[in-house]
């Protein structure tokens, strides 16, 4: 092969495990969007709020230190210990399934049957109090989460293809283990909803809100269930971006990123969430390799909302998505 | 009793369909006027220009422009930062090209460079729909940013890939520059609110507005009554966008002076003036006014009780304030999800009958 399809191929591979990043985070949204109809924007936030929690109590940080110093003029940092870190993402699942039950009761119990953009709206404003409570709480300094996965270029990918083509592919190790999570994700989320009681409930709610409030289903525990779900989800996806690029503000800026996996995919598709998170890495990594160095560069910022436009145009539910059918 | 509808008869056509039917409206808006034009001019300071009256000037304009899109005609759009910031690059490239021109009309020339532009991007309107054409606006959002960032030519080839308003005049008087009055930018992004503000008024409440309500209530019902949906969808975005263009070019030259297009007309600026519309309340012209007054005054308000009467640091502050927005926003919808325009009517049906409820 050709040095340039070698480094296209490469370009492609690596687009690929981004594009596994990106699913993760829309993987969250499909699943509240699919069962309570809200377009959660905070999605992104609850991710980044995660992997905060996590590492404040990986590291024994005291809550609030900041605003409690400010506050008595005390000198709080950290508690004595450190927390092992299985323990710690146990606990962080605990706290977001409590977050899970405080947004249903504060938030979403007042808003049943308002409009989907009024319910939109809240969700964002959701994002910012996430966005600031987090930071009161653990502090806005750049953070590094370690929970032992392994990072670092892939030795073994590395010298067979150096023996193959001549030229050895870099794949980092984290990516590889974010597919096989996320493949994982999937299978259990599947499974869940197949053939768990709660699940089939779920899929229920999902299809068809008053038939499932009629046979007895709670729609408030489901709610909650979901939201939990997705809670998990986006400590899962905070965990793999946070041990990617630090944990920090920028990290809630990968729900912008999976928007447009979303339109792609279509927002009620799970499968759709993979598929358009793979088109989508690949496609703004490829294009960032072929087109970027002639218009400048950096075109990852546009180019998935662009694709993701134009492919609406000729197919407005996206991919998978629910065909719309309109009546008067 | 204090507000009524009632014995206010017209005798002539005009009368009937002059701007404020009602005499009490029409008394308020006078009232108002005079004393932004009157009393304000008198009072104000570098502080209160630069902290309150100006951005609120320049916010309600660019609110009235989304108000048009999302609340008369239903067309969620978050680009609006990306909007404004065309509203500025075209005013600094028509400024820095044809110095002779009066500057006024660079500000109407920028509004319509930006209507053109958000001609083009809200045709896809027309396939897409709801939240997916919410999405599809971030598309022009990013893609603008990207582009003033890129291309040299938007921002003259200057080193620091930054626009800066060069000094302008208006009857010798510095409009925009180091050397503006506080007065001179508050009375000239008035008067241009003004003109908007009326334009927007008697678009709405004419064949257009109605046409755009229609759409957004539903839309192939609309069709099917004999609404022309490309001509709506399309003639709310331009309107929309030649109002956001207005404020984005009043923001740069006139309030900010000097701007880099990440900073200042980033994601964060769609979602600031949606939450103007949201809070003001939908479809309603005061409501773009009552969201740009909460939004500007409430970070000054917070920020001197939470810096200068508490003595907090300036970090802890700048999250409080996030949260305490972001709980606002959300109190707000649940209390009343159509805004403060809403309380304004609830208020005018209690001023009808008060004080004799029965």
């Amino acid at each position: 092969m050709s040095d340039q399809l070698l480094y296209a191929t490469e370009t492609a591979l690596n687009g690929l495990m981004t594009g596994v990043m990106y699913s993760l985070v829309a993987l969250g949204f499909v699943l509240i969007y699919k069962s309570s109809g809200v377009f959660n924007y905070a999605q992104g936030v609850l991710a980044l709020f995660a992997a905060l929690t996590l590492v404040g109590i990986q590291k024994g940080q005291v809550p609030f230190a900041h605003l409690i110093n400010a506050v008595t003029g005390g000198h709080l940092e950290t508690f004595p210990w450190q927390v092992p870190a299985l323990l710690a993402i146990l606990l962080t699942a605990g706290v977001m399934v409590l977050m899970a039950i405080i947004i249903e009761k504060l938030v979403l119990k007042h808003l049943v049957n308002q409009a989907p953009i009024i319910l939109f709206m809240a969700t964002i404003g959701l994002a910012y109090f996430l966005e600031g409570f987090g930071d009161v709480m653990w502090g806005a300094d750049i953070k590094t989460l370690d929970v032992g996965l392994p990072q670092g270029i892939n030795e073994t990918i590395e010298t067979t293809t150096a023996n193959w083509f001549g030229y050895g592919f870099f794949i980092d190790n984290l990516d590889l283990v974010a597919t096989l999570v996320a493949v994982l994700l999937v299978a259990a989320l599947t499974l869940f909803s197949q053939y768990s009681k709660q699940g089939r409930a779920l899929r229920a709610v999902a299809d068809d809100h008053q038939a499932a409030l009629s046979v007895g289903i709670s729609l408030r525990f489901i709610w909650v269930l979901v939201w939990s779900i997705a809670g998990f989800v986006a400590l899962v996806a905070g965990i793999m971006w946070g041990t990617k690029s630090g944990v920090q503000f920028s990290l809630s800026l990968i729900a912008l990123k999976a928007l447009p996996v979303l339109m792609l995919g279509g927002f009620t598709s799970i499968p759709g969430a993979i598929v358009g998170g793979l088109i989508i890495g690949m496609g703004e990594k490829l294009f960032e390799f072929w087109v970027g160095p002639l218009i400048g560069g950096a075109t990852e910022n546009w180019f998935a909302y662009v694709l993701a436009l134009i492919f609406l145009v000729f197919r407005p539910q996206g991919l998978f998505g629910e065909k719309i059918i309109e009546r008067v | 009793m204090f507000y009524r509808e009632a014995g206010d008869f017209k005798t002539s056509y005009r009368a009937d369909s002059q701007t404020f039917p009602i005499r009490l409206d029409r008394m308020g808006y006078i009232a108002a006027l005079v004393v932004a034009y009157a009393v304000v001019p008198f009072f104000i300071d570098d502080y209160w220009a630069n902290a309150v009256f100006v951005p609120f000037l320049i916010y309600a304009i660019a609110a009235i422009g989304l108000n048009i899109l999302v609340g008369f005609a239903g067309q969620v759009s978050l680009g609006t930062g990306g909007f404004m910031a065309v509203g500025a690059y075209a005013v600094y490239k028509l400024m820095t090209g044809f110095p002779e021109v009066p500057f006024f009309f660079h500000v109407i020339l920028a509004g319509g460079v930006t209507a053109f532009v958000g001609v083009l991007f809200g045709l896809p309107s027309l396939r897409i729909k709801g939240f997916y054409l919410a999405v599809a606006t971030l598309a022009a959002q990013f893609f603008l940013v990207w582009l003033f960032n890129k291309v040299p030519w938007f921002y003259n080839y200057s080193a620091s890939g930054q626009i800066t308003a060069p000094d302008r005049t208006m009857f010798g008087i510095y409009i925009t520059g180091a050397q503006t009055s506080a007065v001179a930018k508050y009375l000239f992004c008035l008067v241009i609110l003004t003109l908007v503000a009326l334009m927007a008024r008697n678009l709405t409440r004419g064949t257009v507005g109605r046409k755009w309500m229609a759409i957004r209530d539903m839309d192939i019902a609309a069709e099917i009554i004999g609404v022309n949906p490309l001509s709506a969808k399309v003639t709310a975005f331009a309107v929309s966008s030649f109002f956001i263009g207005i404020a984005g070019a009043l923001l740069f030259s006139v309030y900010l002076g000097a701007a880099e297009v990440g900073e200042s007309f980033g994601i964060n600026k769609s979602f600031l003036v949606l939450f103007m519309v949201i809070i003001g309340g939908l479809g309603s012209i005061f409501g773009s006014f009552a969201g740009a007054a909460f939004l500007v005054l409430l970070p000054v308000f917070l920020k001197n009780v939470l810096v200068g009467a508490l003595g907090w640091p300036t970090d802890v502050a700048a999250h409080l304030e996030l949260m305490i927005v972001g709980a606002l926003i959300v109190i707000f919808l649940i209390v009343e999800p159509h805004g403060l325009a809403q309380l304004w009517r609830i208020a005018k049906e209690k001023l009808r009958l008060w004080p004799f409820p029965h």
